[in-house]
């Protein structure tokens, strides 16, 4: 019982503290691999590498695996919820504020200027993405991985045409599955 | 009821097929909430998002509790929060166990690498109609290509960013009297 509080007082401290979104929880995972035996450092690495390529949001997949190498099924769900509560509890006091603001001047004189600043971080953050996921860095040398490389091309090309920008993005992902294992990529 | 269902449902779609960080899920927000279903306006959209980056938590969490209010108040946000986190519940806790074994399969590898490219032009092209439709007036060009430069190049935190643009924004609206829409 007391390891159940306790791994959700450190989820509720996550959720609470981590600011910039899923990848800002790893310092806090990390800080709770030294501190507690609930998983190692190892073990860590391991859970980012699934949460990467499991379906779901990285932050909540490793709360939710965390908590599940803990305290069986009762503890990824636990973890996953103290991790989300703060977050209910503070975009809701924030929503209800800024709609009372919605035609204050100032408020929509600020939301003008966040618009493109937006825009912005959201292409910074699809080239490091990118960078990543595209560009394998093996021993310190970016080496471009082609096939998806074209596939992303050829992908991005289609999306320009109008019938083809009605299909569900769920769709892309399984013809792009498709390709990945037919042309072994 | 029915439409506490429809958010969860919504969600729960978003929450099983975004594949990576929160940020992977834009394109698939905008088509389930903006395109397919009208809730809310592209622009809206972009807001919440702003608002879900510099709250603490995390950004998927943060944005589908903000639409959610928007959509049907306090009950919204948690219950569209909710539909977000039950996949990764779900996924997680059935495949835990063998979820090593399956991921070094080649041919689970093959296919996330093609997953990879979609999710990459899928993104390219979310970043390209947001860009066609904030960037209308020059002024704007210049944040948005000030804000890229700071976010790329620089340690500098993404609060940090969207608050400057915040003051940028009301400074704009005070030199030009608010005349400019």
């Amino acid at each position: 019982m007391t390891d159940a509080l306790l791994l959700m007082w450190e989820f509720f401290k996550t959720g609470l503290f981590a600011i910039g979104g899923g990848p800002a929880t790893i310092p806090f995972l990390m800080d709770m691999a030294e501190q507690y035996p609930w998983f190692s450092m190892q073990e860590l690495s391991d859970m980012i590498a699934i949460s990467e390529s499991t379906p779901g949001p990285i932050g909540l997949n490793m709360a939710t695996y965390a908590g599940f190498q803990t305290l069986g099924w009762f503890g990824g769900i636990f973890s996953t919820l103290a991790l989300v509560f703060p977050s209910i509890v503070v975009i809701i006091l924030i929503a209800k504020f800024l709609e009372g603001f919605q035609e204050n001047r100032l408020v929509q004189a600020a939301f003008r200027g966040i618009r493109p600043a937006v825009t912005a971080l959201i292409a910074a953050a699809v080239i490091r993405m990118i960078q990543v996921t595209l560009f394998a860095d093996e021993a310190g040398k970016m080496s471009p991985r082609y096939p998806s490389l074209l596939l992303c091309v050829i992908i991005f090309c289609l999306l320009q045409w109008k019938k083809l920008k009605k299909l569900h993005p769920a769709m892309w992902f399984l013809i792009a599955a498709v390709a990945g294992v037919v042309f072994r990529f | 009821m029915k439409e506490l269902w429809d958010l969860y449902a919504a969600f729960f779609r978003i929450g099983i097929l975004t594949f990576g960080g929160g940020l992977t899920m834009l394109p698939l927000l905008k088509y389930e909430l903006v395109e397919k279903r009208e809730w809310i306006t592209e622009e809206k959209l972009l807001d919440c998002y702003a608002v879900g980056q510099c709250t603490p938590g995390i950004i998927a969490v943060n944005t589908a509790t903000y639409v959610g209010y928007l959509k049907k108040g306090i009950s919204g946000g948690i219950v569209a929060t909710l539909g977000m986190a039950s996949p990764s519940v779900l996924i997680i806790t059935v495949v835990a166990v063998f979820l090593q074994a399956l991921i070094t399969q080649p041919i689970v590898q093959h296919a996330l690498m093609g997953i990879r490219g979609a999710v990459c032009a899928l993104m390219i092209n979310t970043v390209y109609t947001l860009a066609k439709k904030s960037l209308v007036r020059p002024v704007w060009v210049v944040l948005c290509g000030a804000a890229f430069v700071l976010a790329l190049f620089t340690e500098i935190p993404t609060v940090l960013i969207i608050v400057l643009a915040a003051l940028a924004g009301i400074l704009v609206d005070r030199v030009e009297g608010g005349t400019e829409k």
